[in-house]
């Protein structure tokens, strides 16, 4: 067997591959992240919840109706951002004029009930979830094995971060969006519902942290708790990409997940940590993050 | 003082002097634990604007050092309280030169994050004995000669530490300091233009806020022998929120009645498991939407006077 620093290549590759995915789910997520606070302001606390969601409602679907994995991935999304939909006519509309920190608490406050709610139901130990047949199995590249839902998980999610960065930053809607976000007053003015525009953006967050979940489904365990500890790190990816760029956060997210996945590798002690310990540093020597501009 | 504020005052001492008589000491002494950490967790919100999301971190840093050096190293309890509240202060200046670089929103996601990584050093580490925690530390005898075995010793002892760290806060909010202080929370710039070293201002509110936490921890680990990964878990740091903002914000007496009231809560809910997170969901929502002066602040409001 062939070795790289002393690890056999087998072992780093296959940590290299846990990493992309992770990394994968930290793009998205933090994705979202950005989304939202570039027009609402606030940090979405919910978010982690939200991709709990996804899961839980992939899980239900393929139990109670008999709807599979593909039907999940194309209808849980929306249904969980309409129910962002919901929190934001509701609830986050009227925090808006206040000091930011109480958007933070309102969202903590609502992932509190949700992952609440969800841990009575279903207590705390994972639900399996299986992974489509199309996708089942996986292929030998020689140098390692790779299977195919975990190859599907990186370039779905590429895909759609790209996507994602495509129609914000070179689409017409996307540049209403943009001017949104550096100044609303003045959107409002040449006739554009900011307002609807916030509701939607927020449930298009929303959903986005749900096709996360329904991705993460077959990979992790579906549990109450599977998005609590994941947004902390996410929160931490956000803090160091900073939440100006779409398409920083998006290379966070994904390099982030590898430098956890080699530290697996490399120094397993630390792997829980390396991102907290990269954030701090990042913090001491560019306080705004590695793509954000100080505000 | 004011004179509504020193009514208050007697009210509360003579409420946790009185209430040992019909309600359970111990329940009273996590309550003026809980009170302490409030508290201490208030001034840096309160007065400083800082929204620190990790404040557990230094309530179970406390816990953990007291309650090693109370069983391992046989410190009697002062010297094992001071010596936890020691590290909770050194924790906090490590993290306050970290945490402080950022503003706003990102100030809570880094303190978050910071305590995070603090969670899992303990989950990890082999002297904080994991999921166990640390069991049966000794409560030993204070002093010399006061045997903290003895419920009232160590209720004396609670009340003593609880009323010292509220009258501590009490002054610096109402010393020129704190008055800094407000003004950095009401504009920072202008702050800044009149001269301010803002940033010294707001590390040493943050020192303040964690020794005080650390010290709220630490006599929490001696009063129940236990330091566990709940003080250093992020719901714990969540909590602490909960109870200021049901308190009141920024009142004096607020996050004393806000813990005060989670805990009784807690204490009641305590066999229904997971809804007791639900509850608190609620009241987050309940009191972001309708109520954010919280219990004090709005008795506050209606009397017009400051609590």
């Amino acid at each position: 067997m062939t070795e790289i620093f002393g690890v056999p290549t087998q072992a780093l590759f296959g940590q290299l591959l846990i990493g992309l995915i992770n990394g994968s789910f930290y793009a998205l997520l933090s994705l979202g992240l950005a989304v939202i606070f570039g027009l609402l302001n606030i940090i979405n606390f919910t978010h982690g919840a939200q991709y709990m969601l996804g899961a839980f409602g992939a899980y239900l679907l393929t139990s109670k109706l008999g709807l599979g994995y593909w039907w999940s991935l194309l209808l849980v999304p929306p249904i969980v951002g309409a129910t962002g939909i919901v929190i934001e006519r509701l609830m986050l509309r009227q925090l808006y004029k206040l000091d930011h920190l109480y958007g933070l608490l309102l969202t903590f406050g609502l992932a509190l009930i949700i992952q609440g709610v969800f841990r009575n139901e279903y207590g705390t130990s994972g639900l399996p979830y299986s992974m489509p047949e199309q996708l089942a199995g996986g292929r030998n590249l020689g140098f390692m094995f790779l299977p195919n839902y975990r190859a599907w998980v990186i370039v779905a999610s590429l895909v759609v971060c790209l996507g994602t960065w495509f129609m914000i930053e070179k689409t017409k809607l996307g540049s209403y969006l943009r001017a949104a976000t550096e100044n609303p007053a003045l959107v409002q003015a040449f006739g554009i519902n900011v307002p609807r525009m916030i509701t939607l953006t927020y449930g298009f967050g929303v959903a986005l942290a749900a096709f996360a979940g329904v991705m993460a489904a077959p990979i992790y365990q579906v549990s109450p708790q599977m998005g609590a500890d994941l947004i902390i790190v996410v929160f931490a990816v956000v803090v160091i990409g900073g939440m100006g760029s779409i398409l920083g956060s998006i290379l966070t997210g994904f390099g982030l997940g590898v430098i956890e996945g080699l530290t697996k590798v490399f120094y397993p002690e630390a792997s829980n940590t390396v991102i907290f310990v990269i954030m701090a540093i990042v913090l001491m020597i560019k306080p705004a993050g590695l793509f954000g501009a100080q505000k | 003082m004011p004179r509504s504020q020193k009514i208050a005052l007697g009210v509360m001492a003579a409420f946790f002097l009185l209430a040992p008589l019909v309600v359970y000491p111990v329940f009273l002494m996590k309550a003026m634990c809980f009170a302490l950490f409030a508290c201490a967790f208030n001034l840096l919100i309160g007065f400083g604007g800082l929204l620190s999301f990790g404040h557990a971190m230094f309530l179970g840093t406390a816990g953990y050092a007291a309650a090693y050096a109370a069983k391992a190293w046989g410190f009697p309890p002062e010297f094992a309280i001071l010596f936890a509240t020691a590290c909770a202060a050194l924790l906090g200046l490590a993290t306050g030169l970290i945490a402080i670089r950022r503003q706003g929103i990102y100030f809570a996601m880094t303190t978050l994050a910071l305590a995070q990584m603090i969670y899992f050093y303990y989950l990890q580490a082999h002297w904080t004995g994991g999921e166990d925690g640390i069991q049966a530390v000794p409560r030993g005898t204070l002093l010399g000669f006061l045997d903290l075995s003895n419920v009232w010793a160590m209720y004396g002892t609670v009340f003593v530490i609880f009323m010292a760290g509220f009258l501590l806060i009490y002054r610096v909010i109402y010393s020129p300091f704190g008055q800094v202080l407000k003004a950095i929370r009401e504009n920072e710039p202008r702050a800044l233009s009149l001269g301010y070293d803002v940033n010294r201002y707001k590390l040493l509110a943050y020192l303040l806020s964690a020794t005080l936490a650390g010290l709220a921890g630490a006599t929490k680990a001696i009063v129940f022998q236990l330091a566990s990964l709940t003080d250093v878990h992020w719901s714990m740091s969540g909590e602490v929120v909960l109870m200021t903002l049901l308190g009141g914000l920024g009142t004096v007496f607020g996050p004393v009645v806000g813990a005060f009231i989670i805990i009784t809560m807690e204490n009641y809910l305590a066999q229904l498991g997971a809804w007791v997170t639900v509850t608190q969901g609620i009241i987050f929502v309940i009191c972001v939407l309708t109520f954010r002066r919280g219990v004090i602040g709005e008795i506050g409001n209606y009397l017009k006077k400051p609590l």
